[in-house]
């Protein structure tokens, strides 16, 4: 069985069934973060976006993350949801949820995800914008790279 | 060898699909299998620095050993989030 804490799916992402995914009685904070199709980048208006990942790979590189923020925060539970197919302005693509007993574990457990989830997940957006189109790319995907992950724990202190 | 070859993004519109069997040789690694299509499609080259791989769906190095059924995946720099 799949584990529902982990997926990539062409359905709209709901912030609260991601959240109520890792609740449990022990925590007393859930952390969510949201990634939303934004309007514009690079001075371009963005008409919408259309993602396209390699599912296999970009569930093992969620589980990756979870065992890597679990060793920094043992107390947390995470879950991570991305969306993939055409995603329209205003549409979630992303929805991070963690849990644990104290806030500051969930704040962190939170922005260390999203931040190693634009390094290393096999998930690539085309923008397609008034005028043309284009592939966004990002990080080169090496999750063995310490020093990029030791960046994205820096965001997190 | 016959193998997967998976492409993703602009690599996959430059090869014009998505999922190509390529015959390697023997003792051919990621890297063998990324050459062949840098000889094969114009474009590939401008990736040969920034590209990574994953073998079987997992994360590997462009010096893993490839075997016969396997499936090599490459990605472009990713933009998830």
């Amino acid at each position: 069985m799949s584990d529902q804490r982990f997926r990539v799916t062409t359905d709209p992402l709901d912030a609260t069934a991601v959240a109520r995914i890792v609740a449990s009685a022990d925590c007393g904070a859930i952390a969510t973060f949201t990634g939303i199709v934004r309007d514009e980048h690079a001075g371009r208006r963005v008409l919408w976006l259309e993602y396209e990942a390699y599912e296999p790979l970009a569930i093992k590189s969620f589980v990756r993350i979870d065992e890597e923020a679990g060793e920094r925060w043992p107390s947390i539970a995470l879950a991570i949801h991305h969306r993939v197919g055409r995603l329209d302005i205003g549409d979630a693509s992303v929805v991070i949820a963690v849990a644990s007993p104290h806030r500051p574990e969930a704040f962190a457990g939170c922005r260390y995800a999203i931040e190693r989830i634009k390094q290393i997940c096999p998930i690539w957006k085309h923008e397609h914008f008034e005028g043309g189109d284009v592939w966004i790319e990002g990080a080169t995907a090496d999750p063995m790279d310490d020093e990029v992950r030791r960046m994205a724990f820096a965001q997190c202190s | 060898m016959l193998v997967t070859i998976r492409l993703f993004a602009r690599l996959r519109e430059m090869a014009g699909k998505g999922e190509l069997r390529r015959e390697l040789p023997d003792g051919a690694t990621a890297r063998t299998a990324w050459d062949a299509l840098v000889d094969e499609f114009p474009g590939f080259d401008d990736y040969s620095k920034a590209v990574s791989c994953a073998v079987n769906q997992d994360y590997a190095r462009m010096t893993a050993s490839l075997a016969d059924g396997d499936e090599v995946a490459f990605l472009p720099p990713v933009s998830g989030g």
